[in-house]
């Protein structure tokens, strides 16, 4: 039993922080951006993106010696897209708002290069206990830096964290200004660049080739 | 006409769906490499989406939009939760055909345009663009022209960012922020460039 449980950690630090996948996979970035505006929605996002990774690598594991290898894509991509509506009707149902606020966004993690990479990669290879784990980690090493930029962008873009002001008035007094440019679509991209130069140049940063 | 033509240009530079939207950012980083790949890619994209955004349009409207189906019997019928799954499969199939008739019929650009044609299959800005499709009501003719501009869009963001890597290539970036963090940036600088057409009105 402790033998599985650092089995189990290893696949989870790999996913959360050795290889994580925004920055050093560039993958998944897509719909990683664009809600990360408010907190709220990002916090909703990185949820509901972790469960599909995790539930999905289960599933295609599971049926992993029943898939013939030529339309492997289709199938997985329909594992996807099933659990996505699922997902879709469950935000629509109990956080409307917030669903409404996702708008198209929720639809595109069938497009998410990471729940595809890691069912690609790890779940047509692996035991379905062990591909769980993995897209849950990989799932959670995205939120980390979805949360990160949401961090910065509502902090320095309207004064706030998860919807509640935290700068003080007499900050603004002294003639502090929101920026602006951090609710706008350029926000998000400085952001995760300063983001992946600040993660390189961690200790333990790995130096990727040079492109 | 007037009415096309403005979304037209605000598919293009306003609502670009890359850089405004963050859609399809993984091929856009993976094959800005080179100026002549980033238009080859770019020419498929436009090519895929001004056809699967109408072809989507007919499917939604036709069988799986609240009451389309009436006139099969079942007025009440909403199946629109169907649409990722059928959009999904709408795209792969149509890139597949795609990739078969440009194989028979024009040898040289499928030599051109045939490696990056799988890769389309799963870009988000062919999903992205049929959901906001759907989302802003869109009418027939308005979603052939919000393809064809959105694919625009995504082309001169690309081919703009291989041009600037290619002038970049020697620069003497901070260590650390070498590679994607720079790419990040210059993305950046060109979405404030893009936003500053936010002004016109036709």
């Amino acid at each position: 039993m402790q033998k599985d449980l650092s089995h189990y950690k290893e696949i989870l630090v790999k996913g959360i922080w050795r290889e994580n996948p925004v920055a050093y996979q560039v993958l998944g970035i897509c719909s990683a951006l664009a809600v990360t505006v408010k907190m709220s929605t990002a916090l909703v996002m990185s949820i509901a993106l972790t469960l599909v990774a995790g539930f999905s690598g289960l599933i295609i594991s599971s049926l992993r010696h029943l898939i013939p290898s030529n339309i492997r894509i289709i199938v997985e991509l329909t594992v996807i897209a099933s659990l996505v509506i699922v997902t879709d009707q469950i935000l629509q149902a109990y956080l409307y708002d917030i669903s409404k606020q996702l708008s198209i966004f929720v639809g595109l993690i069938i497009t998410n290069c990471i729940i595809l990479g890691r069912a690609e990669a790890f779940a047509l290879a692996n035991n379905p206990a062990d591909s769980f784990v993995d897209g849950i980690a990989n799932g959670l090493g995205y939120s980390m830096i979805l949360m990160a930029v949401a961090f910065f962008r509502e902090l320095l873009g309207s004064g706030q964290f998860f919807g509640i002001s935290v700068i003080p008035q007499f900050v603004y007094d002294m003639g502090f200004q929101d920026m602006g440019i951090m609710v706008l679509a350029p926000g998000a991209f400085f952001i995760i660049g300063l983001l992946v130069w600040l993660k390189n140049s961690l200790p333990g940063g790995i130096s990727h080739e040079k492109k | 006409m007037g009415d096309l033509l403005s979304l037209f240009i605000n598919s293009v530079f306003i609502g670009n769906i890359l850089l405004a939207y963050f859609l399809g950012i993984c091929s856009f980083i993976a094959v800005s490499k080179t100026i002549e790949t980033a238009t080859g890619l770019g020419l498929a994209v436009i090519f895929v989406l001004t056809v699967t955004s109408p072809v989507n349009w007919v499917i939604y409207h036709g069988l799986l939009a609240p009451g389309a189906l009436a006139w099969a019997g079942f007025p009440e019928l909403d199946l629109s939760f169907l649409k990722y799954i059928t959009f999904i499969a709408v795209i792969a199939a149509m890139v597949q055909a795609v990739e078969m008739v440009i194989d028979r019929y024009s040898p040289l650009l499928y030599a051109t345009l045939g490696v990056f044609l799988p890769l389309i299959a799963v870009n988000c800005a062919i999903l992205g663009t049929s959901l906001f499709m759907v989302e802003r009501n869109h009418t027939f003719v308005e979603s052939v022209v919000f393809g064809a501009g959105s694919g625009t869009g995504w082309m001169l963001a690309i081919v703009s960012m291989a041009a600037i890597r290619k002038k970049v290539r020697y620069a003497d970036v901070p260590k650390g922020l070498d590679g994607f963090g720079f790419i990040m940036i210059i993305a950046g600088l060109m979405a404030m460039t893009f936003m500053m057409f936010s002004g016109i009105t036709l």
